[in-house]
C-alpha cells in the first residue's frame, strides 16, 4: 500500500459509501413519488390517457397526479399519440425546455414506432427526436398498461444514479 | 410569413396559442392579434396531426383499411366504422340483416353519447369545472365497458364490418348496458343541476361566439353545432339509414347558436340517444341461432379430428376473441355470400372450401372488388355529417377515398367566431366546436 | 323525379353546358366545364335550387389515365333535402380553376387542402397556402406519383446509438 491521498480516499468512500447511497436512495424515493408531468397529447391515445387520469383508474395513486402545462416545471414528459413531421419541432422544443432531471414516456404504438401510419407524414417513433425512458405498446394502450409503465419508470428512477448538485466534483 | 403577420397593425400585440397548449388539444395553433384582451384578428393553423389517412387507404384493400377509420374521430370510432361500411354497402348494393342493423344503431348511439360526453368534458374542464369533467368521464367509462364487452376493445374496435357486424352482442349484454344507461342518466341529471343555471358557466358561454343560421349554413356546419343555430338538419331524419325511420326521437334545436346552445343541444341529444337505445333493444329481433348464444360446443381439436371423416356440423368453441361470430349466429349478423365477408372460422379450419374461400378473400387482387364508379354516403356522426367519398376502379383497393370531416368545416369558422371576443372566450368556443385532430387533419 | 327537376332547371339555364352523368346508385351527378364553374355554382346556390351548403370539395387524380384532375363538389340543399355532385376536369397543362370562396366560406380551407394535396391553383382565392403540410414540403402527397413513404423531415432526426 502506497501513500494514501486524503482527498481521493474521501472521495471514494463518500461516493460509494454509506451516506451517499442513502442520499441517493432518498432522492430517488422522493423523485419517484412526486412526478410532475406534462401531457403532450395529440391523438387517440389521449382518450385512454384521460381515462387513466380520471377517477376510474386514477394514476394519482402513484404520485403522478400533478399535471403541469409548462414544460419548465415538469419532470416527466408523457408523449401520447402520433407525432407528425409538422409536430416534431414542437415536441423537441418542449423537451428542451424541461429542467434536469427529466424522463420521457412514449405512450402508444404511434409514439413508439409510428404505429400503423407508415407514411410520408408521420415520424417513425419519437426516439428519433428525443430520448425515451419507457415505451408503452398498444394501440391504444389500456389504462392498466399506462399504470404499469408508470411503475416501471418509478423503479427506474429509484435505482438510477441520482444527479445531485452538492456532490463532490470529479 | 403568416397571413396575420402581414395584416397586423403595428401597435397590436401578436400572441401564439398552441399547438402545445392545454386547451388546444395539441393539434391546432391559433395566432392572435390582440388589442388589450380583445381578439382583433386571428389565424388558425391546422395539420399538426396530419397522418396521411387518405393516401394510406389507397394502398390498403377495402377490408384492411377498416382499422384506419377507427382512428379518425377517435371518440366515436363505431360511427366512423359505420360511415365507411355503409358507403361500401351502398357501392356493393348489399344490406345487412335486420338484427345487425339494430346492433349498429345501439352501438352508434352509444358512440354518439361518448362523443358528446368527451366534448363537453373537455369544454367544461377547460372552463374550470373539474367536477363535471370527472363525472362525464365516469359515464364514458361505463359506456366503454359495455362497448368492450361486445367488441373486445375500448376504443379502436373495428367492430362494424362490411355486410354486418363482427360478432353478435354478448349473451348478457343487458347487465352492463343497463348500468351504462343508468350511470349516464344520473350524470346528465347531476351535470344539469351543476351547470344549467350556474352563473359562471352562463356568463362564460351565453352570447359568446354566436353563429347565426346563415353563417352556419354558409360554413357547412352540420350536427349539434348547426342545430344549435336553429337549423333542423339531422342525417338520421333527413336521409334515414339503418332502422332510424322506425325509431322515435326528437332533434333538439337551439335558438341563438352560441356556446351555451351548443352545450345544451349536446346534453339534450344524449337523452335522445338513450331513448333510441332503449327502443332499439326492445325492437331488436331475437337471435335465430337454434343452439342459443351461450351453447357449449365441441373443442376445436375434436372438430378438426372429426372433420377428417365427415363434414363438421356441430358448434365449435371458438377462442374468446371470436366469440359471437360462430357459424350458427352468423346469418343474423352478416350478409350471406362469401364475396363480402370473411368465411366462418369453423369452415376455414375444418374443410378445404372454407380454407380456399379464406385465402381468396385475403389474397391481394381478390377479396372485395366493387364495380367501377364513385359513391358518396354519409351518416350522422358525433360532430355532424360524416361522409365518405370513394372512387373505385374495379380493383380491390380504393382509387381515391375522401372523408368529409364534420369538424373541419366547423373549425374553419373559428376565426370568425372568436373575432371581437376576449381571449378567455376562445377556450369554451374551441371546446364547443369539438375539434378532433384525427378527423380534422386526417 | 326530384333529380330531374334540378337537372331540367340547369339545362334550361345553361343549354349545352351541363351534361348529366347517369349513376347506377341513383345519385344526381352533373359534369361541367371548368370555365362555367362560377356561374353555374352561383345559379345553384340561389333560387330556385337553393343548394345553400357546400358539403364537400375534393379532387381525384386521373393524370395517368385521362391526363387530368377531376374536381368533385358536393352541394346540399336544406330546403329540398337534396344532394348534388358536380364534376369538372382540370387539365394537366393549366392547373387552375375558379375559387368558390366568395360563395361559400368553407371553400377557403377546402381549396387550400386541395392545393396542398394536389397542387391545383384556385383563381381568386384570398390566401393560397398549404394547409396541412408545412412550408418547405416539396411535392403533392395525394398525387399518384408521390411515393407513400417519401418523408421530408422538418428537423434533423437523431441518430440512435446503442
Ligand atoms: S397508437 Fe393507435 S390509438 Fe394511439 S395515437 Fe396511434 S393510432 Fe391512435
Amino acid at each position: 500500500m502506497g501513500k494514501i491521498k486524503p482527498r481521493a480516499y474521501y472521495r471514494e468512500t463518500l461516493n460509494g459509501g454509506f451516506i451517499a447511497t442513502k442520499i441517493n436512495y432518498m432522492l430517488g424515493w422522493g423523485r419517484k413519488y412526486s412526478l410532475f408531468h406534462y401531457p403532450f397529447i395529440t391523438a387517440c391515445c389521449g382518450m385512454e390517457y384521460m381515462s387513466a387520469a380520471c377517477a376510474h383508474w386514477d394514476f394519482d395513486r402513484f404520485g403522478v397526479g400533478m399535471t403541469t402545462f409548462s414544460p419548465r416545471q415538469a419532470d416527466m414528459l408523457f408523449v401520447v399519440g402520433t407525432i407528425s413531421q409538422k409536430e416534431a419541432p414542437v415536441l423537441k422544443t418542449v423537451y428542451e425546455q424541461m429542467c434536469e432531471p427529466n424522463w420521457v414516456i412514449a405512450c402508444g404504438a404511434c409514439a413508439v414506432s409510428g404505429g400503423i401510419y407508415d407514411n410520408y407524414a408521420v415520424v417513425q417513433g419519437i426516439d428519433k427526436i428525443i430520448p425515451v425512458d419507457v415505451f408503452i405498446p398498444g394501440c391504444p394502450p389500456r389504462p392498466e398498461t399506462i399504470l404499469n409503465a408508470i411503475e416501471k419508470l418509478q423503479d427506474k428512477i429509484q435505482h438510477q444514479k441520482q444527479d445531485w448538485k452538492w456532490k463532490i466534483k470529479k | 410569413m403568416n397571413r396575420i403577420q402581414k395584416e397586423a397593425r403595428k401597435e397590436s400585440l401578436l400572441i401564439n396559442m398552441g399547438p402545445s397548449h392545454p386547451a388546444m388539444h395539441g393539434t391546432i395553433r391559433i395566432m392572435l392579434e390582440l388589442d388589450g384582451e380583445v381578439v382583433k384578428n386571428s389565424e388558425v393553423e391546422v395539420g399538426y396531426l396530419h397522418r396521411g389517412f387518405e393516401k394510406t387507404c389507397e394502398h390498403k384493400t377495402y377490408f384492411n383499411l377498416l382499422p384506419y377509420t377507427d382512428r379518425l374521430n377517435y371518440v366515436s370510432p363505431l360511427i366512423n366504422n359505420l360511415a365507411y361500411v355503409m358507403t361500401m354497402e351502398k357501392m356493393l348494393e348489399i344490406e345487412a340483416p335486420e338484427r345487425a342493423q339494430y346492433i349498429r344503431v345501439i352501438m352508434s348511439e352509444f358512440s354518439r353519447i361518448s362523443d358528446h360526453l368527451t366534448a363537453l368534458a373537455a369544454m367544461t374542464m377547460e372552463c374550470g369545472a373539474f367536477t363535471v369533467f370527472l363525472y362525464y368521464i365516469q359515464a364514458r367509462e361505463e359506456i366503454w365497458n359495455f362497448i368492450e364487452q361486445t367488441t373486445g376493445a375500448r376504443m379502436t374496435t373495428s367492430y362494424i364490418r362490411i355486410g354486418g357486424v363482427r360478432a353478435d352482442l354478448h349473451p348478457d349484454f343487458k347487465g352492463l348496458m343497463d348500468k351504462a344507461i343508468k350511470v349516464t342518466r344520473r350524470v346528465l341529471k347531476d351535470v344539469k343541476g351543476l351547470l344549467n343555471k350556474n352563473k359562471i358557466w352562463i356568463d362564460r358561454t351565453r352570447d359568446v361566439a354566436v353563429a347565426n343560421p346563415e353563417m352556419a349554413v354558409n360554413y357547412g356546419f352540420t350536427g349539434p353545432c348547426l342545430r344549435a343555430s336553429g337549423v333542423s338538419y339531422d342525417v338520421r331524419k333527413a336521409h334515414p339509414y339503418l332502422v332510424y325511420d322506425q325509431l322515435e326521437f326528437e332533434v333538439p334545436l337551439g335558438d341563438k347558436g352560441d356556446n351555451f346552445d351548443r352545450y345544451m343541444v349536446r346534453m339534450k341529444e344524449m337523452e335522445q340517444s338513450l331513448k333510441i337505445i332503449e327502443q332499439a333493444v326492445e325492437k331488436m329481433p331475437a337471435s335465430s341461432s337454434r343452439a342459443g348464444l351461450m351453447a357449449k360446443g365441441i373443442e376445436p381439436d375434436e372438430a378438426i379430428k372429426a372433420s377428417r371423416t365427415k363434414k363438421a356440423e356441430e358448434r365449435v368453441n371458438l377462442s374468446p376473441n371470436l366469440q359471437g361470430s360462430e357459424k350458427d349466429v352468423r346469418p343474423d349478423i352478416l350478409v350471406k355470400g362469401k364475396k363480402y365477408t370473411v368465411p366462418p372460422k369453423e369452415d376455414t379450419y375444418t374443410n378445404i372450401e372454407g380454407l380456399i374461400n379464406h385465402f381468396k378473400f385475403f389474397m391481394s387482387g381478390h377479396g372485395i372488388r366493387p364495380p367501377k364508379g364513385d359513391v358518396y354516403f354519409s351518416v350522422e356522426g358525433g360532430n355532424g355529417e360524416l361522409g365518405f367519398y370513394i372512387v373505385s376502379d374495379g380493383t380491390d383497393k380504393p382509387y381515391r377515398l375522401h372523408l368529409r370531416a364534420p369538424c373541419f368545416h366547423i373549425v374553419s369558422a373559428l376565426e370568425e367566431m372568436i373575432k371581437g371576443h376576449y381571449i378567455a372566450d376562445i377556450i369554451p368556443t374551441f371546446g364547443s366546436t369539438n375539434m378532433i385532430g384525427g378527423e380534422l387533419d386526417r | 323525379m326530384e333529380n330531374k327537376k334540378v337537372i331540367d332547371a340547369l339545362t334550361k339555364a345553361f343549354p349545352g353546358k351541363v351534361t348529366e352523368v347517369p349513376d347506377r346508385l341513383g345519385d344526381t351527378i352533373v359534369r361541367i366545364e371548368k370555365d362555367d364553374l362560377l356561374i353555374i355554382m352561383d345559379f345553384l346556390k340561389n333560387r330556385p335550387c337553393e343548394f345553400t351548403m357546400l358539403l364537400d370539395l375534393t379532387c381525384v387524380d386521373y393524370l395517368s389515365s385521362k391526363g387530368c384532375f377531376e374536381m368533385v363538389y358536393h352541394l346540399f340543399s336544406i330546403s329540398s333535402n337534396k344532394r348534388i355532385r358536380i364534376k369538372s376536369e382540370v387539365r394537366k397543362n393549366e392547373l387552375d380553376i375558379d375559387s368558390l370562396s366568395d360563395l361559400w366560406k368553407n371553400a377557403n380551407w377546402l381549396e387550400r387542402e386541395v392545393f396542398d394535396m394536389f397542387g391545383i391553383n384556385f383563381k381568386g382565392h384570398p390566401d393560397m397556402r398549404r394547409l396541412f403540410m408545412y412550408e418547405g414540403f416539396e411535392g403533392y402527397p395525394l398525387c399518384k406519383d408521390y411515393p407513400l413513404r417519401k418523408r421530408q423531415p422538418k428537423i434533423p432526426l437523431r441518430k440512435i446509438t446503442k
